[in-house]
């Protein structure tokens, strides 16, 4: 069956395909694969999602598999909750992350804490898929990356993809799990295409990183746009610099083995997310990093993200808040 | 069928036995926490107990329920076992929960219970899923939402039983209208005189039935069944009640007076039923004493036996996060141990 590897090897079957396809694409086979498994949230039928990821999916599977939800994230999220402990596998939407606000109660008292708190005798198998980031011009409320409140909290799996192929795999991998596991999608590389395997065996499992980009000077463990962003700036470097470049990809749990294995090597490490920075996901990797790799650094780790603002409206301000390329660069010639 | 046919003798004496496990349970819980035996802090359902009973026989076995802080009631209601539960309120390993929810977490999925609950109000949109998922595969099944007069102000509640209108779901919404949303009175939380007017807001059936008539309630709930699972949605039921015990144990109650209370005890409703029942010649005084007798004789003895009983292994504390492997889990756990766990 599944051959489970995190950059689609073993799965030579590729088609290229943006992010916005591989992760309608990964719906669309959990969908067919199982009947138990649906849609729901805010305009993800007719209208086919807000960013349009759901696309035509109600076409193919009708409105009993693809739901248009009332505008009450608590109602449907707490429904999910409910609708998973029962023996549904329901896949539920949330427009804006910062939306998650909302319906914060049913993801942190009940979707996380249901197993434990009853013994471990209930299975959660909900996946939230969500959107985050700026660069639309959206201003505060419709841009944030909050995926650190929720890989801090125990008893729910988070995970961010960088790539194509990553986000279809780790979709795949969120809706089979009997788990609570939430996706966060950087709305700024829907557009971005990549090779993505076309097999419905394919899956990414939860807890493994991603090395995209060998290198041997300088680790750069990025998440979501940041992926991007970090390998076209490797290839500007290469002859220069030699930058491995990782797609941490899984939040929680995080594939420390793989980090620390790269850092052995290069000896050094930037960590690039576009979330801010104190207290953050950024902080995680490098506390593992530290505690289990400090004789590996030869100099100081640097944090590349957002210097705890909100972001702002203006074009002019959003690009001076979000990290970009240079940045890492930045970052990379402080320490190499 | 439903659980419980109130029709039969057989049914009624099961009602009765029902109202009275859970008049002796909470009781017998009261006595344990004042005497330091049991951690944390329960919540009694002393005087609501025709609400949870009445509402539970009348559903079928398969249905599902929510409940709430005050839990032990419903889930006496539902058939879970005293002495179980007994174990889940001293943190003991035999407990439902294996001794990590307490009495506010109670849960029993397989038995259609979905879990008692520490957050106000957030019941009704678990429910509104569970009948999703009956709705969703075709099964016949229903689910119940229990919930204060207070919760009645939180918005998740309206959500949930809006998302269940749309969809015409197969719910029940049961208010315990107790008059008292911790030491807050009613009137003073709400500005309508009966809760049951939610329900015109979403275009569903509503009532406000006669919390201390075990009769009443399950009538109400039959035929709330009936439509939910018929595809004809969601009832919304204001069950008028009263708790006579403080909101936890320890509350010094300044909200209200021993009269206001012994006015409601003067119809209560293990009382009320078993007089009717006596009459009716279902049961004589005698019976009734020996059935109550028979009832706190045995949760006298599961109270023993979970006190004896082991707690759980501290390792323990580790497991049920996840149904996958997390090594996140035991490796922090190792270093963060005295002995220093190594890697
Ligand atoms: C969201 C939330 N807010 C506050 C509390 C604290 N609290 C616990 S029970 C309770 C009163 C609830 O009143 P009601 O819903 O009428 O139920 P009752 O106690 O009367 O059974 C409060 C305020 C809580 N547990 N959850």
């Amino acid at each position: 069956m599944s051959t489970d590897t995190a950059s689609g090897e073993g799965f030579s079957d590729t088609e290229t395909m943006t992010v916005r396809e591989a992760i309608r694409q990964a719906l669309r086979e959990e969908l067919e694969r199982d009947e138990d498994v649906y849609v729901m949230g805010e305009d993800v039928g007719r209208f086919g999602g807000v960013l349009g990821v759901t696309g035509d999916l109600v076409e193919q599977f009708g409105e009993k598999r693809v739901r248009d939800t009332p505008i009450s994230e608590a109602g449907f999220t707490g429904a999910a909750v409910g609708a998973a402990a029962t023996g549904t596998r329901p896949v539920v939407e949330i427009m804006f992350s910062d939306f998650m606000g909302v319906c914060s109660e049913q993801i942190l008292n009940q979707m996380a804490k249901n197993r434990y708190m009853f013994g471990g005798k209930t299975e959660m198998p909900v996946t939230i898929r969500t959107t985050e980031g700026g660069g639309m011009g959206a201003a505060s409320q419709h841009s944030g990356t909050i995926h650190t409140w929720f890989a801090h909290l125990p008893g729910i799996m988070a995970v961010a993809p960088g790539t194509a192929h990553a986000a279809k795999g780790l979709t795949k991998a969120a809706i089979r799990s009997n788990d609570p596991v939430i996706v966060f999608e950087n709305k700024q590389i829907y557009e971005q295409e990549g090779e993505v395997p076309v097999s419905e065996d394919y899956t990414i499992p939860l807890g493994t990183a991603s090395v995209e980009r060998e290198g041997e000077d300088v680790t750069v463990v990025a998440t979501q746009r940041m992926v991007g962003e970090s390998l076209q700036l490797a290839d500007e470097l290469e002859g220069e610099t030699s930058v491995e470049v990782i797609d941490l990809m899984s939040l929680y749990p995080m594939d420390t083995d793989t980090l620390l294995k790269s850092v052995e090597k290069t000896g050094r490490l930037v960590v690039a997310d576009e979330s801010p920075l104190s207290y953050g996901t950024h902080a995680e990797v490098v506390a593992r990093v530290q505690e289990e790799g400090f004789f590996s650094l030869d100099a100081p780790i640097q944090r590349v993200g957002v210097s705890d603002t909100h972001i702002p409206f203006s074009p002019a301000l959003e690009e001076e808040i979000l990290p970009h390329a240079d940045d890492v660069r930045a970052a990379i010639d402080r320490v190499v | 069928m439903v659980s419980i046919d109130i029709e039969t003798e057989d049914g009624q004496r099961e009602i009765l036995r029902r109202m009275l496990t859970i008049r002796a349970f909470d009781t017998k819980a009261g006595e344990l926490f004042a005497d330091g035996e049991l951690p944390g802090f329960v919540h009694l359902y002393i005087g609501e107990e025709a609400v949870g009973v009445g509402a539970i026989s009348a559903l079928e076995e398969q249905d599902y329920i929510t409940s709430t802080h005050r839990g032990h009631g419903h889930c006496i209601a539902k058939g879970l076992d005293t002495y179980k539960m007994m174990a889940e309120l001293y943190g003991k390993r035999d407990g439902y929960c294996n001794g990590k929810g307490g009495s506010m977490h109670i849960a029993d999925v397989d038995a259609g219970m979905l879990g008692a609950n520490g957050i106000v109000g957030a019941g009704p949109p678990l429910a509104t899923g569970a009948a999703l998922t009956a709705d969703y595969k075709g099964e016949d099944k229903v689910a119940l939402a229990f919930f204060g007069d207070g919760a009645v102000a939180q918005g998740q509640v309206h959500e949930g039983i809006n998302l269940a209108a749309t969809w015409d779901l197969p719910a029940i919404f049961v208010v315990e209208n107790n008059h008292f949303g911790e030491a807050t009175a009613m009137e003073d939380q709400h500005n309508v005189e009966h809760l049951s007017a939610t329900a015109e807001a979403y275009d569903i059936p509503g009532f406000t039935v006669d919390g201390m008539d075990v009769t009443a309630v399950y009538e109400a709930v039959k035929e709330a069944r009936e439509r939910a699972a018929n595809g004809e949605g969601p009832t919304f039921i204001e069950a008028d009640t009263y708790r006579y015990e403080g909101h936890f144990e320890g509350d010094h109650q300044p909200y209200r007076t021993e009269e206001d209370i012994e006015l409601w005890k003067d119809r209560d409703a293990i009382e009320t039923f078993k007089n009717r029942l006596v009459e009716a010649g279902t049961v004589t005084q005698a019976e009734f004493e020996e059935m109550r007798d028979e009832i706190e004789a045995e949760i006298e003895e599961h109270a023993e036996r979970a006190k004896e009983a082991d707690y759980p292994d501290p390792s323990e504390a580790y497991e049920d996060m996840f149904n996958a492997t997390v090594p996140e889990i035991n490796d922090f756990a190792a270093r963060m141990r005295a002995d220093g766990g190594e890697r």
